[in-house]
């Protein structure tokens, strides 16, 4: 087993199986009555949230917490490091507590891979700046299998804020992995034209999202920030939402079967709308019981070996 | 004041020969009252001349003194450098650039040549007192914003004409300030993989276009700091087929690394500009040999630990440079003596208009040249480096050449590899 999870590069086709085999172990125990698993007794796992996210952080806390994990909440707000102590100062803290596992979400590309070069424990990468999201990959291409009974030869669209996206990115690794095909739609300004050559050459980009819905399993939309427009990468969120929106008559060019899915947090009205959202079609919900489930088999098997 | 006589020595690749030096000057023959040194399997080369070098002081002593940054150029075979005007307070006026050459010619490793701010507080708003600077005692020739770029074409237009007046030149730090907000690495494939803001060659490219286009226009002399990219060379090239008066310089990271680095997280290879693709650095290998690229500079820039061991977003840019720079540019080269003398050393003294420097180690010369072991191996250790940082992206690599003497106007400020003081 790989010890750490920085990017979904991380995961080959065995071990991202793996997971999402035991994700599946683990929602099942989600029905039971007694939700909870003895395996990391005794463990220590260290969430270090250096950006807001209430629902990431809470979905690792539940994870850690039904394999019987001591968690640490570490966020940046309330603690020395808005006193301005630098992440390797905050790293050598964490590891004089012993630290088996330290979930990082940061602004800054990378800071999981600096993260790991200061300690010892296992590093989970739950969001770097524009870089990754690898268990947000996981518990989405969970949900895709859970929906649709496969990966393989399933056609994905992910469409929106391409280049500021690390769910983006981490799904087109992870989806590539897995045997899917992936296309990439939104507007030129926020797909870049080197993304297939930089995640994976069978990526293929799209800037017609109409052309494009027909012929998919899933659509994934991502989350689309106004403030993108300020700095011109669309003139109007009336103009993105009528070019890259979903919308009810969008979404019935999708073929029968395929399902809508949207990592949260959504800006219902800008790229998706109420009523596709809470659609029989949209996995929003499922996504975030998933998450979980997917969270649990990562830390279980990362640091199973050492139990 | 003692002599030298150097025996056996290649006088840049020629079959060995004696030189002797005597009084700070080459001489014809020994007198017999000469310290003698072994000179067999060495190459001497002229003192080499940075035109780019970051020494710090004042304002960040913690990262470079003048005194540190000397004695790791010396230890690198220069015996001079020019030292860019990004200080604090920044060297915008004949007293900060005055205690500069001041704190310089106290240190006497090297000749520290301070180069002055085109614009108040590197701010881009006021051009500085560069009349001032031009006739105080630092003689001030060279002046630049670098670390950021003239950006405003009219001042920039001013700037080139203004410096007419002493025979003074503007190196520019090419970079459209609204095409680089926020930029971390070069823009392309791995800037894209890895999440992290692109610095686009067009944002270089586009300012060496307007300047040789600016330069042109009102009959001035133009210097381009560290050109990056494979479009800048095909811009200057143009531009100097045209006749522009234009100068580039290329720094030895770029002649060598790649984005691909990146790709650690590490920011010991974050760098303004960025490494660039395998491509450009063969372009810019390219463009030194055909002298589209006129020299070699370092744009040494040392670092306090607490400023590289981060975030690599939140990292200062820069790298170390004047103790390896020879050994990257011989690795690039190859011993190509007379190239490597007239890209380090006789070209970059001529743009500067410096005297005693940069001239070939011909009897009545001034002895300023270093000598160099071409067959020596040796493991790049930052913890050796005379620098006061440690932020060298050489660590644990295995580089040609070293550098076993050098002599500033014929004193030794190193002597079998150590520096004399």
């Amino acid at each position: 087993m790989i010890k750490h999870l920085r990017s979904a590069a991380d995961l080959d086709l065995a071990t991202a199986t793996l997971i999402l085999d035991t994700a599946g172990e683990m929602a099942a125990l989600a029905g039971r009555e007694v939700k909870k698993l003895p395996t990391l007794r005794g463990r220590t796992v260290v969430n270090l949230f250096y950006e807001d996210s209430t629902r990431t952080r809470i979905s690792f806390e539940a994870a850690a917490k039904r394999l019987s994990a001591d968690v640490i909440n570490f966020s940046a707000k309330g603690s020395s490091v808005s006193k301005g102590e630098s992440l390797k100062d905050t790293a050598l803290t964490l590891q004089a507590m012993g630290a088996d596992a330290v979930v990082i979400r940061h602004s800054a590309s990378g800071a999981p891979h600096r993260l790991a070069s200061w300690v010892d424990g296992s590093v989970i990468n739950a969001g770097d700046g524009t870089h990754e999201h690898p268990t947000q990959a996981l518990l989405d291409a969970f949900t895709m299998r859970s929906r649709l009974g496969r990966l393989a030869g399933l056609r994905v669209a992910i469409v929106g804020d391409v280049l500021h996206s690390r769910v983006a990115r981490s799904n087109v690794l992870l989806l590539t992995t897995l045997g899917a095909h992936v296309t990439l739609v939104g507007p030129p300004t926020l797909v870049p034209r080197d993304i297939a050559a930089a995640l994976s050459p069978a990526t293929k980009v799209s800037y017609d999202l109409d052309s494009v819905l027909p012929d998919m399993d899933v659509v994934m939309m991502l989350r689309v920030q106004t403030e993108r427009m300020q700095d011109s990468y669309f003139p109007s969120a009336r103009e993105y939402s009528r070019r890259y929106g979903l919308d009810l008559a969008r979404m019935r060019k999708l073929p029968e079967h395929a399902i809508v899915m949207h990592p949260g947090p959504m800006n219902r009205g800008m790229e998706i709308t109420p009523e596709v959202a809470d659609s029989s079609r949209s996995t929003i919900v499922e996504q975030v019981a998933n998450g979980v489930s997917a969270r649990m088999a990562v830390l279980y098997l990362l640091l199973g070996g050492k139990a | 004041m003692t002599g030298f006589l150097i025996q056996g020595v290649s006088v840049l690749g020629a079959s060995a020969s004696d030189l002797v030096i005597r009084d700070g000057f080459v001489v014809a023959a020994a007198d017999g009252t000469e310290d003698v040194v072994d000179g067999s399997g060495l190459v001497a080369l002229p003192g080499l001349v940075d035109l780019h070098t970051h020494l710090r002081e004042p304002g960040r002593e913690d990262a470079e003194t003048v005194e540190t940054g000397s004695r790791a150029a010396a230890l690198g075979g220069y015996t001079a450098v020019f030292a860019m005007a990004n200080t604090s307070p920044v060297a915008d006026t004949a007293g900060v650039v005055e205690q500069v050459w001041r704190l310089g010619r106290e240190a006497g490793l090297v000749d520290v040549q301070p180069i002055g701010a085109v614009t108040v507080g590197l701010a881009g708003k006021q051009l500085a007192e560069l009349g001032a600077m031009a006739t105080s005692a630092a003689g001030v020739r060279i002046f630049s914003d670098d670390g950021f770029c003239v950006a405003d074409p009219r001042l920039m237009r001013r700037a080139l004409e203004y410096v007419k007046a002493f025979d003074g030149i503007i190196a520019q730090h090419a970079e459209e300030p609204r095409l680089t907000e926020g930029a971390q690495m070069h823009e392309g494939e791995v800037s894209t993989r890895l999440g992290l803001t692109g610095w686009p060659a067009v944002a270089e490219e586009a300012i060496i276009a307007r300047d040789v286009l600016l330069a042109e226009h009102v009959g001035s002399r133009l210097h381009v700091c560290h050109v990056s990219t494979a479009g800048s060379v095909e811009v200057l090239r143009q531009a100097k087929a045209r006749g522009v008066r234009v100068t580039a310089e290329v720094t030895p990271h770029h002649l060598l690394l790649t984005d691909e680095l990146a790709a650690s997280y590490d920011p010991v290879y974050k760098v303004n500009p960025p490494l660039r693709t395998a491509s450009d650095v063969a372009a810019l290998r390219q463009a030194l040999v055909d002298g589209v690229i006129d020299v070699v500079a370092t744009d040494h820039a040392p670092h306090a630990v607490e400023d590289k061991e981060c975030e690599w977003a939140y990292a200062r840019p820069g790298m170390l440079g004047l103790e390896t720079a020879l050994s990257i540019v011989l690795s690039v080269l190859g011993e190509r003596w007379d190239l490597i003398a007239d890209r380090m050393s006789r070209t970059p003294a001529r743009i500067a208009g410096l005297d005693g420097h940069g001239t070939d180690l011909a009897v009545g010369s001034p002895a300023n040249l270093t000598l160099v072991d071409p067959s020596a191996r040796r493991v790049v250790d930052p913890a050796e480096l005379a620098s006061r940082s440690r932020n060298t992206p050489y660590s644990g690599t295995t580089l040609p050449g070293r550098i076993v003497a050098t002599f500033l106007r014929g004193e030794p400020t190193v002597l079998d590899g150590k520096a004399v003081k």
